[in-house]
């Protein structure tokens, strides 16, 4: 590849005795959709957990456009353009959608808790170039008639589109999502599709997302990376994957009776 | 303005393109549309509108868009897509809206039929649609967009970008720059302004074609008779194919210049309505049900004080206005009462509904119930019906204020005279009378009876020149020994309450009347959900007992209150059931604006009327859905059968 936005390299990571990462190496180029499939703990999340910087692995190194950053901390990460969903939505309950998508700004708003406080000057200007940011999300992913309503009262797909929001509003080179579908019905899956379909398209947003649903991967990934136990089984394209003779034996449990 | 009401137009301003110019230079800053969009009101003065509308005419021109050419517009209601109608009016071509939610079979329909050359669309949905179509429909040349989203990889040579296409025009403006003023010059007021294909209860589409005349002076007529003015503000969220959008958001904005305002998405049309507040506002009557349950549900969701003291207010401010309406005296205490109600409720809730400015509101289309009508006029809401149709150019008769009555339709607007044929149908002329149907003559001859127009509804005229409808023509019929019998009177009554969505009832040449419910998902899963009753989907919600007592309720409601009809007491309801679905326009039961196709409606649910006649107790049934997508799917469901106690 030539030029990767990130590059991962020989990562392991061990959790006492479970070695959850086992030298996986995962490059992701400019603009491009990944998924990340696997049987149950395979190491998914976990290889996200890494690139995001919640966990730092024991060996290897991750690269994110031509710099190590193998030992950051998660805030560190945000700052370089990284931002995630989660497995589980991991929204503020009580505020509203709009205040929760302002938060994903957070790490790009300066100035002083004073002028912050008295909404004056410089201070004032900021909030609104970031409400601008935010209503465009906003307008993008159709979620205008719930701006005001307490994200902890909204059905779990639109929670799920809501924290899809606020990972766009940090403005992402990179975007992690972990099981954005997961729990959705047919036509929730199809408009998320579209949505992170019109993400790269829209924002030139690089993608790498980790999905059960095979029909869905089929569809919208450029590529797909398979772990097994840790480990990095195939890595290619959808057609060839679905073929591969490991893939094929992971899922059907011939590996794991 | 002679006796029909009929003004000579001056040829200088005889149509709406030549309108917009004029209103671009006499009120140039005034906010001719707003559209919510990134949260924000964005404005655009009439000036804009005009320059938009222009530079729209102009890229056309430099497509090749002839004289008479059709251009199909379909979309949300968008400042652009009402530019592109004044466009295709400057070009003299003929703007033909379609409905939104159209499937591609009814698009390809219309597209076809019209002989379209040139689509302007809002976004993907609509182009995917239209990319499909023109397979079909290989006179289609060119689909114009304007929100470009998700369409980066789109490569048909066929499609343009909105500002592209406005680029175009500026470029084409510089060879030839008086071309559009001749070509607006060249504007008549009888030309064809607009085709809207009515939706059709039965068959396929019509296209009603209505010239600038016909728009122009009824939409005068009717804003002189009813006092509507400059200073209106309205809210544009109807359908644009629908032609009552189309005379209030365009032919009566333009002749008056008042403001419209478009807004953010379908699913924030009550709370735009509340930012905007607008002076001029129109609902059909599943519109006014919808707030109505809204507001229902939420009153039955307050802590018991408050809801006691909501409900006892405003049980007083409607018997005051049925008193009212009646032309009954109304008790001094329940007057000295209602200046406490309307602190305390009344205003707030107005506020709340975004109604507080509202000097006049219009329901028509179909009869409202008379409970809903009440409601509203009860907060202090001055909602008018009106009655009037697509071949009209809508405006046939309004309520005056200090007018209002619950059963008629009011007295007919200037230049409109009326008449009651010997089989009981509403005749009508009027200035707005249509063109004709385009291309089927046929039909438009069947409109036509000894110079006048057949309205197809069933009505008289009262004493006091008021229209009263009945019901369509076709629709009143007698049961089997000879009763007099309206459905549609006895479904708007059943939808009166909140549960219940939609209703058909049975009855010709049949013993008595049965009726088939709809019920409505929010305000009876609301209920249920109330009484710890778990349902799992609509199906199983619409068959538990508990939901049957609820509408076998509604139902003697309905019975008690026609026993106080002379008329109609005879027919009332025996036996009812609860649909296992929705009735859906995409599944052809109800039109896209809602009305109920009995004809289809009683063919596809043969098996069940035919149960609700014989003496089982439930029946079990398949049937077809049409998913939103297109594809077809079949539910399985077991529906019972209820008697009500005469």
């Amino acid at each position: 590849m030539s030029d990767p936005l990130l590059e991962v390299r020989d990562i392991s990571v061990r959790f006492g005795a479970l070695l959850a990462l086992d030298r996986v190496s995962v490059e992701i180029a400019r603009g491009e959709i990944l998924a990340i499939i696997g049987p149950n703990g395979a190491g998914k999340t976990t290889l996200l957990n890494v690139i995001s910087g919640f966990y730092h692995p024991y060996e290897g190194r991750i690269v994110f456009e031509g710099r190590d950053r193998t030992r950051l901390a998660p805030p560190d990460v945000a700052a370089l353009g990284i931002a995630r969903t989660f497995q589980n939505v991991a929204l503020f309950k009580g505020m509203s959608v709009l205040d929760n998508i302002m938060t994903g700004r957070l790490l790009k708003m300066r100035g002083s808790f004073l002028l912050e406080a008295l909404y004056w000057g410089p201070a004032r200007r900021q909030e609104l170039a970031h409400r601008a940011i935010v209503e465009r999300i906003i307008d993008f992913l159709e979620i205008q008639a719930i701006r005001k309503t307490p994200a902890g009262r909204l059905p779990y797909g639109l929670q799920k589109r809501v924290e899809l929001a606020r990972a766009l509003a940090a403005e992402p080179t990179l975007l992690l999502l972990d099981e954005p579908m997961a729990g959705m019905n047919v036509e929730e899956k199809e408009d998320m599709c579209r949505f992170v379909l019109d993400v790269t398209q829209e924002f030139g947003t690089t993608i790498a997302l980790i999905e059960h649903d095979m029909g869905v991967v089929m569809d919208i990934s450029d590529r797909v990376v398979v772990l097994d136990y840790g480990q990095k089984i195939a890595d290619g394209p959808p057609e060839q994957v679905r073929k591969d003779q490991a893939v094929l034996d992971a899922y059907l449990g011939v590996a794991h009776d | 303005m002679d006796a029909h009401g009929v003004a000579a137009l001056d040829p200088a301003l005889d149509t709406f393109p030549k309108l917009v110019r004029r209103n671009a230079e006499r009120i140039p800053g005034k906010v001719a549309i707003r559209e919510k969009d990134y949260g924000i009101w964005q404005s655009y003065t009439w000036r804009d509108y005009y320059e938009q509308a222009r530079l729209i005419a102009l890229g056309l021109a430099s497509l090749g868009f002839r004289r008479g050419d059709k251009l199909v517009i379909v979309g949300d209601n968008r400042p652009q897509l009402y530019w592109a109608v004044m466009a295709t009016q400057a070009l003299g071509g003929v703007p033909v809206p379609v409905y939104q939610d159209s499937v591609e079979k009814e698009m390809e329909f219309v597209v076809d039929h019209a002989e379209a050359r040139f689509a302007v669309v809002e976004d993907q949905e609509q182009v995917d649609k239209l990319l499909l179509v023109m397979n079909a429909c290989p006179r289609l040349e060119r689909v114009i967009y304007d929100d470009a989203r998700g369409m980066r990889a789109y490569a048909a040579p066929s499609l343009m970008g909105l500002a592209e296409l406005q680029e175009a025009g500026k470029k084409f403006e510089v060879g030839h720059p008086t071309y559009l003023d001749e070509e607006m010059a060249r504007g008549r007021a009888d030309d064809v302004a607009i085709i809207c294909y009515t939706s059709g209860t039965t068959g396929m589409p019509k296209g009603a074609m209505l010239s600038h005349r016909n728009l122009l002076v009824t939409a005068r007529n009717a804003a002189a008779f009813d006092g509507v003015g400059p200073d209106e503000e309205i809210l544009s969220y109807l359908p644009m194919a629908w032609v009552g959008d189309h005379v209030f958001s365009y032919a009566q904005a333009i002749a008056l210049g008042f403001t419209i305002n478009c807004p953010e998405s379908a699913a924030t049309v009550l709370h735009d309505l509340k930012e905007i507040g607008p002076t001029y506002f129109f609902a059909p009557p599943r519109i006014w049900e919808n707030i109505l349950t809204t507001v229902m549900v939420r009153i039955e969701d307050c802590a018991w004080p408050k809801r006691r003291l909501v409900q006892l207010f405003l049980g007083l401010a409607q018997e005051m206005e049925r008193a009212r309406l009646d032309r009954r005296p109304v008790p001094a205490w329940r007057r000295l009462l209602y200046p406490l109600g309307r602190l305390l409720v009344y205003a707030p809730l107005r506020d709340n509904l975004g109604m507080r400015r509202v000097r006049r509101a219009y329901t028509a289309g179909e009869a409202i119930g008379p409970e809903i009508f009440v409601f509203f006029r009860a907060l202090g809401i001055n909602v008018k019906q009106i009655y009037g149709m697509t071949e009209a150019s809508v405006f046939l008769t309004i309520q005056k204020d200090g007018d209002v009555r619950l059963d008629t339709a009011g007295t007919p607007i200037p230049g409109v005279e009326l008449r009651i044929s010997s089989e009981g149908e509403v005749l009508y002329r009027s200035p707005g009378v249509f063109q004709g149907y385009y291309k089927n003559d046929e039909a438009t001859r069947q409109t036509r009876e000894d110079g006048w127009v057949r309205s197809g509804d069933a009505g008289f005229l009262d004493a006091d020149g008021h229209l009263r409808i009945i019901d369509r023509a076709k629709d009143v019929t007698r049961l089997a020994d000879g009763t007099l019998f309206a459905p549609k009177y006895l479904e708007n009554k059943l939808k009166f309450s909140p549960f219940v969505k939609e209703a058909v009832c049975i009855g010709q040449d049949r013993p008595w009347v049965a009726a088939l419910v709809n019920i409505d998902l929010t305000a009876v899963g609301n209920w249920a959900e109330r009484r710890n009753i778990a349902y799992t989907s609509y199906t199983d919600l619409s068959q538990k007992p508990e939901v049957y007592d609820l509408i076998a309720r509604e139902v003697a409601r309905v019975n008690r209150s026609l026993t106080e009809d002379a008329v109609l007491r005879g027919a009332q309801i025996r036996k009812f059931l609860i649909l296992h679905k929705e009735l859906d326009p995409d599944d052809e039961e109800i039109t896209r604006t809602r009305k109920v196709r009995r004809g289809h409606v009683a063919r596809k649910y043969a098996a069940l009327i035919d149960a609700l006649y014989g003496d089982r107790d439930h029946v079990q049934v398949e049937a077809q859905v049409t998913y939103e997508d297109g594809r077809t799917g079949t539910i399985r469901a077991a529906v019972s059968i209820r008697e009500v106690a005469p």
